[in-house]
């Protein structure tokens, strides 16, 4: 193995392999772009919502939706994500990368599979959402750039875990793999589940789009399709998860509370997450109560703890790691004077507690089997999504990206001041919007609607002046998202395209713990509880997970109110 | 040793749990073992449930049943195209259908009876939206759901699609009356 192929960056005392580096570089380019575009249609799209500025005509609206939802959900994320895992594995492990040609070919049907699908989707003859449900046809296009682009990440998936493969072999690490990249293998396996989901539905949905095959069942084509569709929101999980481990990490020095407790979390969600498809069956016929039930649940909830578990864990490590340095006053003081206008940590923070408070109580609420009666389809579904796919996952890849710009493109962030705003921006704007769909959407109002006012039908139906203030306040808010989302587009190519390149420490953007060269935080005495209170190594956290509980309870259970009052079915 | 580099113990696994995350752990599962069987009792002790019937059928067959319940019980017609409403006795087999772009045909019912209503769609997937009810189901082609329903508020109830289902997704409405009993 020839050293010539690494280079030290001298900030962070992270090693990069060259080749793994120019391949994260290409994948995070692309994905910057993909947010782009999709977030040109999210400007459109919400401008034609917000009923009184209702900006497009109507085809236009469905088509630029389809955009949207497919440019955001799987090619932004998707190939960000592929960037992840290259540095999880290459670089965190200061391991060589496995088969970088092989890499490339994955990069290259990823690219063409955006180019097809994106085609199809102008071309006006495939505006059927990113779910496709049959039997609404579309240009067989649209499914084969999913396809090409689905094997192009597959690639990537194998490349990250052969990666693991030659530094286990080649010893570059010693004992376990790290946290963050144990959360990256989970995030991978349930990319693998995923893809390979995807390919048992939509080949032949490719096929019967050319006339190969006859029928395919609508009910099975939902059932196999949000195990596509679910689960690809579940590496999403897994992955922002564990870059809000790698950001308290780099941020403070911080190690995980325990790494047994982590871990089993990870592991839960390789076991159970991949049940969520049953989240979009619970108003379908054909499937039982006890099987909804089982799955909607991830077994019992053990996803969920998962996810609580994490809740708790990362911001106990940033109390502890903070204590340690002597933030030990009160219950808070560790919070208080954290690094706020730092956006590697307001953006990681904000996408904590918004993907907990707002993305994971909505989420576990709607789907109980018979609370879904009372909100699936409405626009509360993408209330929740967006406070778990955009607070949650883009928000904390954006916080990253202000970690790798001057790491991985050795660029300065450009624009400063403006970075730092950006997650303010961004994640509160975000929040405001999907808790305005979700007002509106307990008030009924559908999801992918052109009309909320049916002016064209033949019938009348008017929804209640509230929910017309909800949507406007939908609007407003994902104004405030998307010039916060702007930020970040201009911060990111004007940084690594323009930027000045980073020669010595004091010409960096950010400051943060060096990995390397971090003072490693010391157990005290009788464990970490002996810097907390009340025998707690994170007396602050606690009480904020207390409260966060208190909160889910109490939603919890007005929303079974709420169930309560509507007519009686059985 | 921080979250992006190897454990500092190799034997990590024996590290104990802090009281923090052994609390939260407890706190947490008794939780979610909690939401998990509030489901099973509510379909016990609860009245909103989806009784999970369902039957394959074809659009053929499915179109034959709900012509011949609006044939026999239509009580009017409403709007230009002369959209039959059918009053079905209380008890009986409502047959109502989704296509491309209208919840056919519209219904009257009595408020306080029960009816089993039947949904299915002739085309394309649709989103049966009951609103201002705000009642919600994925109806299938292919596919016939059957809900035994008992509306207990009276007045006009708009069907809405929520499933997007192609260019006049938007206009695609239907209307169920609950009239007060005995009239």
């Amino acid at each position: 193995m020839s050293t010539e192929q690494f280079r030290t960056c001298p900030e962070s005392g992270l090693q990069f392999h060259k080749p793994a580096e120019m391949l994260m570089r290409a994948n995070a380019v692309l994905a910057v772009v993909m947010l782009l575009i999709g977030g040109l249609a999210a400007i459109l799209v919400t401008l034609t919502r917000w009923p009184a500025v209702h900006l497009l005509p109507a085809d236009r609206f469905y088509q630029l939706l389809t955009s949207h939802g497919v440019n955001m959900l799987i090619f932004w994320m998707i190939t960000f994500e592929i960037a992840v895992l290259y540095f999880c594995s290459s670089t965190l492990l200061k391991c060589r990368l496995a088969a970088p040609k092989f890499a490339w070919l994955g990069f290259a049907l990823m690219l063409t599979g955006i180019i097809v699908n994106n085609m199809a989707v102008m071309n006006g003859d495939a505006s059927v959402m990113m779910t496709s449900y049959v039997p609404m046809p579309a240009n067989p296009n649209f499914y084969l750039g999913l396809i090409l682009f689905a094997v192009g990440a597959l690639i990537g998936c194998f490349v990250f875990l052969g990666t693991l493969v030659i530094a286990k072999s080649e010893k570059t690490y010693e004992g376990s793999i790290p946290l963050v990249t144990f959360g990256a293998l989970t995030a991978c396996i349930i990319a693998v589940f995923t893809i390979a989901s995807g390919a048992v539905i939509l080949i032949p949905t490719w096929l019967w789009s050319l006339g190969y095959i006859n029928n395919i069942d609508a009910a099975m084509y939902r059932l196999v399709w949000w195990a596509l569709g679910h689960s690809s929101q579940q590496i999403n999980v897994a992955a922002h998860v564990s870059v809000w481990y790698a950001i308290a990490a780099i941020v403070f020095g911080a190690r995980p509370l325990s790494e047994k407790v982590s871990r089993i979390a990870f592991f839960l969600y390789i076991a159970f997450l991949q049940l969520a498809s049953a989240h979009h069956l619970l108003v379908d016929p054909g499937l039982s109560s006890e099987w909804k039930i089982f799955n909607t649940s991830y077994a019992m909830y053990l996803a969920v703890l998962a996810s609580m578990v994490h809740g708790l864990t990362v911001p106990g490590s940033i109390e502890v790691a903070q204590r340690a340095k002597g933030l030990t006053n009160g219950l808070f003081e560790w919070l208080r004077k954290a690094p706020w206008g730092n956006p590697i940590f307001s953006g990681m923070f904000i996408s904590l507690v918004g993907f907990g408070f707002l993305g994971g109580i909505s989420g576990v609420v709607i789907g109980t089997e018979q609370i879904n009666i009372i909100v699936h389809n409405t626009i509360y579904i993408p209330g929740h999504f967006h406070a778990t796919v955009v607070v949650g996952s883009t928000l904390a890849f954006m916080s990253l990206t202000y970690f790798l710009i001057p790491v991985l493109f050795r660029r300065q962030v450009a624009f400063p001041m403006l970075a730092k705003w950006q997650p303010y921006l961004f994640g509160l704007g975000m929040s405001a919007f999907a808790l305005a769909m979700m007002g509106a959407g307990t008030l009924g109002v559908e999801r992918r609607h052109w009309d909320m006012a049916f002016t064209d039908a033949a019938l009348a139906f008017e929804y209640p002046a509230s929910a017309y203030t909800l949507m406007g306040i939908m609007g407003v808010s994902a104004m405030v998202a998307i010039l916060g989302g702007a930020i970040y587009v201009l911060v990111t190519v004007v940084s690594v395209f323009f930027g000045k390149r980073v020669e010595s420490e004091s010409s960096f953007g950010f400051t943060f713990t060096r990995a390397s060269k971090a003072e490693p935080i010391l157990i005290p005495e009788g464990g970490h509880a002996a810097a907390g209170k009340w025998g707690f190594a994170a007396p602050g956290t606690f009480l904020l997970a207390i409260f966060f509980l208190v909160v889910f309870v109490l939603y919890y259970a007005v929303n079974w109110k709420y169930l309560a009052s509507v007519w009686p079915m059985s | 040793m921080s979250a992006i580099q190897p454990p500092a113990e190799t034997v990590w696994w024996r590290q104990p749990l802090d009281k923090v995350e052994g609390t939260w752990i407890t706190i947490a599962l008794i939780w979610s073992l909690f939401m998990f069987f509030m489901m099973p009792f509510w379909h016990i002790y609860g009245k909103q449930n989806l009784s999970n019937e369902a039957y394959r059928t074809t659009p053929q067959a499915y179109l034959a049943k709900t012509q011949a319940m609006v044939d026999e019980y239509t009580i009017r017609t409403e709007t230009d195209s002369r959209l039959p409403v059918v009053k079905p006795p209380p008890g009986s087999d409502v047959y109502l259908l989704g296509r491309l772009w209208q919840w056919w045909p519209l219904l009257e019912l009595e408020k306080g009876e029960s009816y089993r209503l039947h949904i299915s769609s002739m085309d394309w997937q649709h989103g049966f939206s009951l609103q201002p009810v705000n009642i919600n189901t994925q109806i299938l082609p292919g596919y016939e759901m059957v809900l035994t329903i008992t509306p207990d508020t009276s007045g006009e109830q708009t069907i809405i699609c929520n499933e997007y289902c192609g260019l006049g997704h938007h206009n695609m409405l239907g209307k169920i009356y609950v009239t007060e009993g005995g009239q």
